[in-house]
Parts: C-alpha cells; structure tokens; sequence
C-alpha cells in the first residue's frame, strides 16, 4: 500500500490537467462579482464558502437581474444537484470512513477531483485510496480560491467597455463543448434555453432558470426513455 | 437579506449536495435511471444562462438583428465543438465579440 502523502499527491498531479479552464473561470467569477457590486470580503467568501464555479456565476447573474433570495437559493441547488450524483458515485469508496472525514471530503467533492478520483478510486482498492480525492479536491481549492482573488484585484482595473459580462455565456457555453455532440443533449440544451429566454420576463420571480432546468430535465427523461424502449 | 445571509444560504444548499449522498443515503437508493437523468442537469441548467445572456438586450427584450453575441456565441460553439477545448471555446468567443464591437 503506498503512503497518504503519496496518494495525497497522486491527486494533485492527475487533476493539474483539469485545473488550466478553471484560470478563466475563477478570473471572470471576481471581475464580475466586484463589477455586480459585491465587496472584495463577500466575493472572497462565496469562493470560500460555496466553493462551487458554475453556481457561483449563476449566483452573480441572478443576484444582478434583481432575482429574489429564494429563487437564487433554489437556482445554485438545482445547479449544483450533479453532486448528488457524485456523491452516490463515490460513497462506496468512502463507506468505511469516520463521519469526521466524510465530513471534510464532501467540501472538496467538486467537477474536477470527481472526474478524475473517480477513475483512482475505480482501480485501487488501498484502504487510503481516498487521499486521492482530498489531493484533488485541494488543489482545485488553491486554484478557485487564488484566482478568485486575482479576478478581485483585475477587477477594479478592468473597463466595463470590454463587456466582459459577456464571458458568463461564454464560460457556460464551454462547459457544454462536449454534449453538443449528442443529439438527446442538443434537444435539452435547445429546449431550456428557449423556456428561458421566452420566458425571462414573464415567469415570475426571476425564476425562469429553474423553470428552464426542469423543463430541461423532463424532456431528457422523456428522450431516454423513448430511445431506450427503442433499443 | 443580506449579501452574507445569501452567501451562506447558498454555501449551506451547496454542501448538502455534497455530503447528503456521501453520509445520509446508501447507493442502492440511486438506480441507474435517476443516475441517467442527473447526467442531463449541466445540459438541462447552463442553456437557462447561456441563451438570455445572448439573445436578450439590457431591457429583457429579444434582440436577434445586430446583435454582435448572436455571431460571437456561434463561432465559440463551433471552435468548442472541434477543439473539445474550454479555453478554445471562452477566447475564440470574446475574440470574436471583441472584433466585433470595436473592428467591424
């Protein structure tokens, strides 16, 4: 069996691939929470606290569309809601540990250590084959919480004549590159965005995102399930 | 509420996501359908951002005719669907945005 620290650091050079999108990302995430009109102290901790890219952009987005609390809430679960399939993926491997650990594991249970200490813990079965998640989950720690702090200072620097709002479409646009290939993902994609745009001003309580997901997610049902009697 | 109440709302539905299936739920609870139709979410979720931050103007309104994003989010699309690349995708678009509001 090979020591934590090894494992430790297995984690962190598997997943340093998956961290250079994630630069941008966090960049774009302090421009704009300072250009929302967040302070320096509440965007550093929603990195901090949320620990969650995606929702914490869909966070920006609504809070500046004036979006209620509840709805915003509600938005960054439904977002993050792929965690519970993470979680479910992964708990097999963690059966065994105290509370304690399970406890901190879950705060670094994120994309990127998901996709890549999934396939470690698949293979190994070392009884400290988890060491590999918490590597890195730690290191896209580092990065989300350096650039989110990097994106803070460039952001009182950068001119809002560079509509760099625009990088939120963008940066979620890029997260889909690869479902554009698959036809039941197109339909969902096309589905939700128009339930969203039609819907924008007149769903209301600024909850079109959620509108938007669900009505994703029951076309997806319903495609799976045709394409699957169909087989 | 206050910016911190949200943010530690938002942390708090975040964390559960993690830990609830971690700590409280065995796997047996997750068949392969519900597992199947979770793969959707980012699918089902981000066009609900991606497609008003395009389409629609500052007011809410659509805006199809002049509108530099429209162009921009397609080159990306494109450059993302054969580079496969996040990178490619993000500055290939505020490129082609950039040329196009201040070049063209």
């Amino acid at each position: 069996m090979k020591s934590n620290l090894k494992v430790f650091l297995k984690g962190i050079v598997d997943v340093s691939p998956l961290m250079i999108p994630v630069v941008p990302f966090g960049l774009i995430f302090g421009v704009l929470a300072i250009d929302i009109g967040f302070s320096p102290l509440e965007t550093m901790g929603m990195s901090l606290i949320v620990f969650g890219g995606a929702s914490q952009i869909v966070l920006l987005q609504l809070f500046s569309g004036g979006a209620s609390s509840i709805v915003i809430i509600s938005s960054v679960g439904a977002v993050n809601s792929r965690h519970l399939l993470y979680g479910a993926v992964v708990s097999e491997h963690l059966s065994d540990l105290k509370l304690i650990w399970k406890i901190v594991i879950s705060y670094f249970l994120i994309d990127q250590a998901y996709a890549i200490s999934n396939e470690y813990l698949k293979k190994n079965k070392d009884q400290n084959r988890y060491f590999h998640l918490v590597g890195a989950g730690a290191t896209c720690w580092v990065i989300w919480q350096s650039t989110t702090f990097f994106g803070i200072i460039l952001g009182a620097a950068i001119p809002e004549k560079l509509g760099l709002s625009f990088a939120v479409p963008l940066t979620f646009l890029a997260l889909l590159v690869n479902d554009f290939r698959k036809f039941i993902n197109i339909i969902v994609i096309v589905v939700s965005g128009l339930v969203a745009t039609l819907g924008y001003n007149y769903i209301p309580f600024k909850a079109y995102a959620i509108v938007a997901g669900l009505s994703g997610l029951l076309v997806a049902m319903i495609l799976t399930k045709i394409v699957k009697t169909n087989e | 509420m206050s910016n911190w109440a949200l943010i530690i709302y938002c942390g708090l539905i975040t964390y559960l996501t993690r830990f609830s299936m971690i700590a409280l739920i065995k796997k047996e609870m997750f068949n392969n359908r519900i597992r199947q139709v979770l793969s959707y979410v980012p699918s089902a979720i981000f066009p609900a951002i991606i497609f008003p931050a395009i389409f629609l103007d500052n007011s809410g309104l659509i805006l199809i005719e002049d509108n530099p994003k429209i162009i921009a989010a397609l080159i990306a699309t494109l450059i993302g669907i054969f580079s496969r690349s996040i990178i490619a995708t993000i500055f290939s678009g505020l490129a082609s945005y950039w040329i196009l509001i201040f070049v063209v």
